[in-house]
This record gives structure tokens, sequence and C-alpha cells, in this order.
């Protein structure tokens, strides 16, 4: 009974999202706030994506800005240049990167404790030199145009392509940290030594974590272009490394709901407050740091111990009452 | 009795330091092993270099006539001998049925797509592991914490944890680094009750451990070490009267 009342409670968010375009629709400012929230669900896949590297598997990337950048000017290349149709361009953009992922991850994933978040961090700086210097490949500053079907020429048809994307990668990380390779992730993550002391490679355990964390943000980067409708090398910045990390800290690493809330409400309230320019990172800051002292889990994480919390102090009183 | 494991001329050196010199010792199959010497001995260097975390510069270790020198340690657990560790080393902030879980894992074999769409192997092995975790758990006495974290629970449940952890596994043979080591004495005889129940399980057990009185009682064969160099070994009676087991570590035997 209990995990019907789960599901159904599933069941209805997604009706819920899924019924916001309809009222946003009518009002211009509403079309744009679904293009917000469109852009949202796309960060917060890729926040999802470096969950399961960091969050389950403990190996912080410091890629994933640039493997977003790469995910987006595949699919934008080929859909453009080579003039293949989004669906199959999509899938193959996700490989690319999951490859390239891998070959990062060949060497990096070698070592053991920070270093793959300084090799990784690199990589990226690497990743966006070669993209503002390579204009042939990035366009430069003049970008690179991503043509996009006529049906996915409205906002809220692009709203619904993305939901849909992200209920599958939510999906996609639910089977895996609840299977059994998922407990070898989460042991790699609580104990490396003791993993490979019972048997577990976890060598080979980080590399796969990683390059399905890789797929997914590049998936994540081909939704981005599609969205966006045009890219520039600004796009493979590692900031956005740093955005994601903050988003996932702040929902809470390791769990399902923690990546959407932290990616949808922080970028939701930043776009809110762009009013106030450059100062709108001083309160990025300042969340990050409460968050940081307060909800060490994140927003996610402290909702759940302050439910287990509420729950015994419930249970306690009534075996008191009784 | 057969040998399972052989060790030969196993030398580490550590700079200027040699923490094991050419040590040579057998374990048969179905006995309890006992590695005494003081601190600094070399006996954990010894777990060490079996168990793969460090690589020996010399010598030779087989396992049923298997040359497993310089293996990896996850392929020493996956050949048949997984350890505990002097520091207990678990999970800690996992439950301890989670703990058993990733015990468990080298025994089965879904990977990425059985996860994903859920295939009958997943599902035959989920199973499978759920009974193996439940046996061991009775097995170990340890049924009453299942849900806790593993970090939580008192120091002579964590010792028998991580016994757990290394038997669901199924080892041939397993190494144990002080398992009553911070334990109060009159808490020793589960672990002393637990490891005789390995024994009789069919798993063959090392043991290092500082505790002479309990060694001279569970233990079917002793090897003495002292600065790296194996000093003794037989029958626990021999080794407990042997002159430079007494000088260099006991003082006098307590049998």
């Amino acid at each position: 009974m209990k995990k019907y009342g789960k599901w159904a409670f599933y069941l209805l968010l997604i009706v819920i999202v899924a019924l916001i375009p309809l009222y946003l629709n009518r009002s211009k400012s509403g079309k744009y706030t679904i293009q917000v929230l469109t852009m949202a669900m796309i960060w917060a896949i890729a926040t999802l994506s470096l969950n399961l590297i960091l969050g389950y598997t403990g190996q912080a990337s410091l890629a994933h800005g640039a493997f977003l950048g790469i995910g987006a000017y595949a699919f934008g290349i080929f859909v453009e240049r080579v003039g293949i149709n989004i669906w199959p361009a999509l899938i193959l953009a996700s490989l690319i990167t999951a490859f390239l992922g891998m070959l990062v991850g060949l060497p990096s994933l070698r070592t053991k404790g920070p270093y793959f978040a300084i090799v990784t961090l690199c990589f990226n700086v690497i990743v966006f030199k070669v993209f503002e210097n390579w204009t042939w490949l990035s366009g430069g500053l003049r970008g690179q145009k991503v043509t996009m079907p006529s049906y996915l020429e409205a906002r809220w048809a692009r709203y619904y392509v993305v939901l849909g994307f992200l209920i599958l990668a939510i999906l996609i990380e639910r089977q895996i940290v609840k299977s059994l390779l998922g407990s070898s992730f989460i042991a790699i993550r609580s104990n490396e030594n003791l993993s490979e002391a019972v048997g577990i490679n976890s060598f080979r355990t980080k590399l796969l974590s990683f390059t399905v964390s890789c797929f997914m943000v590049g998936l994540a980067g081909g939704l981005f272009a599609m969205e966006k409708g045009s890219l520039d090398y600004t796009i493979t910045n590692y900031m956005y490394s740093f955005y994601l990390l903050i988003y996932l800290l702040i929902g809470g690493a390791a769990t399902l709901a923690g990546p959407v809330v932290g990616t949808v409400g922080l970028y939701f309230l930043l776009d809110k407050i762009k009013g106030i320019g450059e100062w709108r990172y001083f309160i990025f800051g300042l969340i990050l740091i409460v968050v940081i002292i307060y909800f060490p889990r994140g927003i996610v994480g402290g909702a759940k111990q302050f439910w287990e919390w509420a729950k015994k102090k419930y249970y306690r009183t009534g075996e008191v009452l009784e | 009795m057969t040998t399972l494991l052989a060790v030969e001329a196993l030398t580490k050196r550590f700079g200027g330091l040699v923490a094991v010199n050419k040590v040579d010792f057998e374990i048969s199959s179905g006995s309890i092993t006992a590695i005494i010497g003081p601190n600094g001995a070399g006996k954990t260097t010894l777990f060490n270099l079996i168990g793969g975390s460090i690589r020996p510069d010399e010598g030779k270790v087989t396992l049923e006539g298997r040359d497993i020198t310089g293996w990896k340690p996850f392929s020493v657990a996956r050949g048949g001998i997984t350890r505990t560790f002097q520091t207990t080393a678990l999970f800690e902030e996992l439950p301890v049925w989670v703990n058993l879980v990733i015990g468990h894992r080298m025994r089965t074999r879904s990977g990425l797509f059985d996860a994903l769409l859920y295939t009958p192997r997943a599902r035959r092995e989920k199973k499978e592991t759920t009974r193996e975790v439940m046996e061991v758990l009775g097995f170990t006495g340890l049924a009453e914490y299942a849900d806790m974290p593993a970090g939580t629970l008192p120091q002579e449940a964590q010792k028998r944890l991580a016994i757990a952890v290394a038997l669901i596994g199924k080892p041939k043979l397993v190494l144990l680094d002080e398992p009553t080591g911070g334990v109060g004495l009159e808490e020793t005889d589960g672990i002393i009750t637990l490891i005789d129940k390995i024994r009789a399980s069919g798993v063959t057990v090392c043991v290092i451990e500082h505790k002479m009185r309990m060694i001279m009682n569970l233990a079917d064969y002793i090897i003495a070490l002292n600065f790296g160099i194996k000093i003794a070994d037989g029958d626990p009676q021999s080794v407990c009267q042997d002159p430079s087991v007494i000088e260099a570590y006991l003082g006098e035997c307590i049998a």
C-alpha cells in the first residue's frame, strides 16, 4: 500500500509538471518561463550525471563542463554539417561523449583520492582552450548554428522533449544505484581499499560509472544545443563544472531527487535575481555556505534526516503515551 | 592434510628495513593457523603481501598450487583469499546488510545491462544475494543490527561484521588481523566461538593475535615472527616452549 502511495505521488508530480506549460503558454512572460524551466531541466540531467560519478561513486569529476560542451558540439555538428536527423544525432553525440570520457578515465581513474579532480579540471581547461582556438571546430565567437525541425520550434514542444529525457535520466540512475552494480559504486565511494579486498575491481567499476556519467552529460549537451539553436565555445567553460558541483552539493549528493531539486531551484532563483547583476553570485555563495554548514547532505539529504528525526520523535511520543 | 597456501622465501624491504625476511610456511586445508610476534615483527606486512595490497620483492605465494604472487587485491579475493584489517575496515555509513551485499558482489556477475533492464540474471542474483545475506547475518549473530549503519555498531559487533563481510564471498582461506583487538576480554569469547564455527564450516583460517591464552586453545599451528624472520613454527605447545619465542615475545610460556 505504502509502495503504491509513493508511485501515485510521483505520477501526480509528473502530471503537474506536464501541465505547467499549458498555464504558462498564455502570456509572453510565461513563455519565457517555459524556456527557463526547460534549460533548468537540461542542467538537471547534467547534475544527475555528476551525481552518478561523484555522489554515488565518490570520484569528483571537474570535467563535466567540457563533456557537456563536447556533447553539445557533437550534436550540433552532426545535425548542421553532417545533416543527420536530430534523434540519431542525439544518441551519437552521447556515445561520442561517453567514448571520450572513457579515454580520459583510462589514465586518470587509476589514481585514488583528489588526483582525479585535478586531472579532470586540467582536461576541462585544455578542452576550453582548444574550442576557443580551433575555430574550424567551434565556429569561434560566431559559433555553430543548430537548426531544429519545425515541430520543435514551439518552446513548449522542447519543454516536453526535455521533460521526457529528464524522467528517463532519473529512471536510468535509479535502476543503476538500486542494482548490485550500484552497490559496487557505493562501495568504492565508502571505502575503496576494502572494496578491492572483497573482490571488486575498483578501476573497472569507476571507469564504467564515469563512462555512463559522460553518456548522460553528453545527452544533456545535445539537448542544450537543441534548446539554444546555436553554440559557441564558452559552453565548454570549466566554470560550468563548478556550477554542476554546486547544484549537486546544494541539492543533495547521492540522492535521486537532490540533483533535480538543487539544479532547478538554483537555476530558477538565479534567473529571477538577474536584475542585480554580478551580485547574484554573492547570494549563490551565501546559499552554498549555509547549506554546507547546516545541511552537509544538501537540501534533500537534510529533508530526509528531518523526516527520520520527526518519525522517531513521533514514535517515541507514541510509546510514552502507551 | 593437503596444503592450501604455501609461502616460499617471501621478502619485503622498506628502504633499509627488511620487514619480511625469507619467510616460508604452509597452511593446511581446514586448519586454524596463528601468526604471533611482537609489534613490528612483520605480521601485518605478511598479510598485505599475501592479500596483494603490497608486492613482495622476492619469494612466492601459491594457493592450491596456483602462483598468486603479486596479484592485485581483488584478484586474490576472487581467487579465494579474503581478509579483515587491524583497524577494523567497514563501509561505515552503509547499513550492515549493504556491507554484506557488497561482500557478496564477487559471487555475482550482474553488470550495467542487467541493472538497466532488470534481466532474469539480475533478479536471480538479487534473490541469491538476499538469501546469502540472511544466512551470514544468522551465522555471525548480527541479525539484530541488520539495518544499522556499520559505523554505529559496538566495537565487538563491528569486528564480527568485518569477518562476516570477508566470509560472505565464500573464500577458501580467510586472513583475520587481530580479530579481538580493541575488544574487552569478556567479549572475546563470542569471536573465538565464531572462528571455531568458521573452521567447522570448511573455511581455513589464518589469524594474527596477541592474546596467547586464546591462541593456545584455538590454533592448530603457530608461526612466530620477530624482526621479519620466522623464529619458530609448529603446534602450540612446542612453539610456546621454544626458547627463542620466549625470549623475543612471551617472557614465559603460560600454557
